[in-house]
């Protein structure tokens, strides 16, 4: 009788005896999936692939060493290339420790209330603010406000202000990650709040903190957006001595030169942006390293 | 010996106290930041408001704010930051989902280790260096293939932001199948399901909410894009239809503005406070939607 109990179970309409289109089906859709997957990875080989066709000719020390110019074989990057490493140097200094003091505070320090679930709510909202916005309101406070004109500070304390939520985030999920028994033990022996944050939850959240902060800086390299609204230089042909100084910076120039109609610039953009991508690169790679080695010496 | 004793505790006692401060000091900042920038946009943009009634902003067809005679409504600037946003998630959603169930529920662990990092490594190019593809490579192939596309269109700038957004789709929603527990698709394979409707009436649905909010983040990072729209799609306003020609966006508005050499305190550069006042309400919204979805949701399946 099983036959005709198959039947009665077919009338249901709950069972359907389909299993070669219901696996064909399930083998389409992986392919699909993974096809799809693939696609994106060929598409950052194919966008690594056309700047790399682009720029490579223009890439030698004459670029590295010049500063832009109106005529394309010329131009070069030097005054970009140094600004933006004063730009990172200056965001360091300002975004590291607020960033690393804010997250140590908010977990290790502060009564978790209402107000705490506020301030929490309040960074979270603030990383997803549009750069441009911060760039709006560097314009305002810096640049205006506070006179500081459209100098290298500006341009570090507006990025600041961007990047301090990323940095916070990533050392809270760094120093939340820190075994709650580190902390008793320490307590146990007597230390104070602050001598166990010092001495055990940074050291131990170390690794965590720093790859948060060099993807962090990572994005502000990378960031125009702000800076354009700043106003920094598009055409500096010297090279920035301090703080107070006005500066152009690596995504500056590539938009500059992306944004004119001549081939030649064009190239010359996309040699700047080999230049930008092995910066990003030798960071993170850096972040890698320091992370492995620490890991190891953790062990 | 006790007297010593009890000062050096009281001095330890008064650095806690000002380390505590300087800590919150800091964390103050961000509430700072927070208020300053509210505080910018409100007063710059009520200012605006005295002279353009915020009916002729919010409803007027025509942004013509730096000639005469000039005309302050910001309907084409949200239709042109409309279409790229809209144009990028028809890309990024459906093929940033399909990478996640590809990483999550097929990949083996070898193949997950070199797919992902590569993926993320998509998020991390800078957004000027995107402009650049646009303008270099996807403009003239569509002007290859479809010869009335114009040097700036919107469906170059729509492209490239969705291959932008796509890293953040792809992992976050990753991360969210990922959080599904594994005896859910044990006992539906234990069912007779085949692998496709495991994920599409098990794993998807349960993930949702991780899935939704990964797509209103990634919406919300299309919305504020600046440089690519600024590169691919122009500079034109306006409320057309086509995908061939050019747009503007409020955030390439407000890169015009400021590369331009309009004058500090007049109307026209008042009003990139009024529609930087706008794209903020509009990301808030949507990043407070994203959160809302998270915290409302996620708890269920734990």
């Amino acid at each position: 009788m099983p036959n005709s109990e198959n039947t009665n179970l077919k009338k249901t309409g709950l069972y359907k005896d389909n299993i070669q289109t219901r696996r064909r089906i399930a083998a389409l859709f992986q392919y699909f999936c993974a096809l799809v997957t693939w696609t994106g990875v060929f598409l950052l080989a194919l966008l690594l692939y056309q700047v790399s066709v682009d720029g490579i000719q223009w890439l030698d020390m004459q670029f590295l060493s010049s500063f832009p110019s109106r005529f394309p074989y010329k131009a070069g990057i030097k005054s970009a290339l140094v600004g933006t490493f004063w730009l990172i140097t200056l965001i360091a200094i300002i975004s590291i420790p607020v960033g690393v003091a804010t997250a140590l505070y908010l977990h290790e320090f502060s009564r978790k209330g209402r107000i705490h679930k506020l301030i929490q709510l309040n960074i979270s909202n603030l990383a997803g603010v549009p750069s441009i916005v911060y760039g709006i309101i560097g314009l305002t406070i810096f640049v205006r406000g506070l006179a500081l004109e459209r100098s290298l500070i500006s341009g570090a304390l507006t990025m600041s202000l961007l990047i301090l939520p990323v940095i916070i985030i990533a050392s809270r999920e760094a120093i939340q990650a820190v075994p709650m028994s580190t902390r008793h033990a320490a307590f146990a022996l007597g230390a104070t709040r602050w001598q166990t944050a010092w001495a055990h939850v940074l050291p131990t959240a170390f690794p965590g903190i720093l790859t948060g902060v060099i993807l962090a800086l990572s994005r502000a390299i990378g960031e125009t957006a702000p800076l354009i609204m700043i106003g920094a230089l598009t055409y500096v042909a010297f090279l920035p001595e301090g703080p107070m100084d006005s500066f152009t910076a690596l995504p500056i120039q590539i938009f500059n030169w992306v944004s004119r109609p001549q081939e030649e610039f064009h190239e010359l953009a996309a040699g700047a942006i080999i230049v930008l991508l092995a910066v990003l690169l030798i960071m993170n790679a850096t972040a890698i390293y320091i992370r492995h080695k620490t890991e190891q010496k953790l062990k | 010996m006790t007297n010593k004793h009890t000062l050096e505790k009281r001095g330890i006692r008064w650095n806690e106290y000002f380390i505590r401060s300087g800590l919150g000091l800091c964390t103050l900042s961000s509430v700072v930041t927070t208020g300053v920038i509210i505080y910018i946009l409100v007063k710059e943009s009520l200012d605006f408001f005295t002279e353009v009634p915020l009916m002729d902003f919010l409803f007027g067809t025509q942004w013509v704010p730096l000639f005469e005679p000039s005309s302050y409504g910001v309907l084409p600037l949200l239709w042109g930051t409309l279409v790229i946003t809209v144009g990028a998630a028809f890309i990024a959603l459906p093929v940033g989902l399909a990478s996640a169930v590809y990483i999550s529920e097929y990949a083996s662990p070898k193949v997950r280790t070199i797919v992902k990092p590569l993926l993320e490594l998509l998020a991390g190019i800078p957004t000027v260096v995107y402009g650049y593809f646009a303008l270099t490579f996807v403009t003239p192939l569509l002007r290859s293939v479809f010869p009335g596309f114009n040097v700036f269109n919107a469906l170059s700038g729509a492209i490239v932001v969705g291959i932008m957004i796509l890293p953040t789709v792809a992992t976050l929603s990753d991360n969210a199948l990922r959080a599904v527990p594994d005896t859910l698709r044990q006992g539906a394979y234990a069912l007779g399901a085949t692998s496709f409707e495991v994920t599409t009436q098990v794993v998807v649905p349960t993930g949702l909410s991780g899935i939704m909010a990964s797509f209103l983040l990634a919406i919300s990072r299309a919305v504020g894009e600046t440089m690519a729209v600024t590169l691919a799609a122009g500079a034109t306003p306006s409320l057309s239809l086509s995908m061939q020609e050019s747009i503007q966006t409020i955030t390439a508005y407000i890169v015009q503005v400021s590369l331009g050499d309009t004058p500090a305190g007049g109307i026209a550069y008042k009003t990139i406070f009024a529609v930087a006042g706008l794209l903020f309400v509009i990301t808030l919204a949507l990043n407070t939607l994203s959160q809302w979805i998270l915290s409302r949701y996620q708890a269920e399946y734990d």
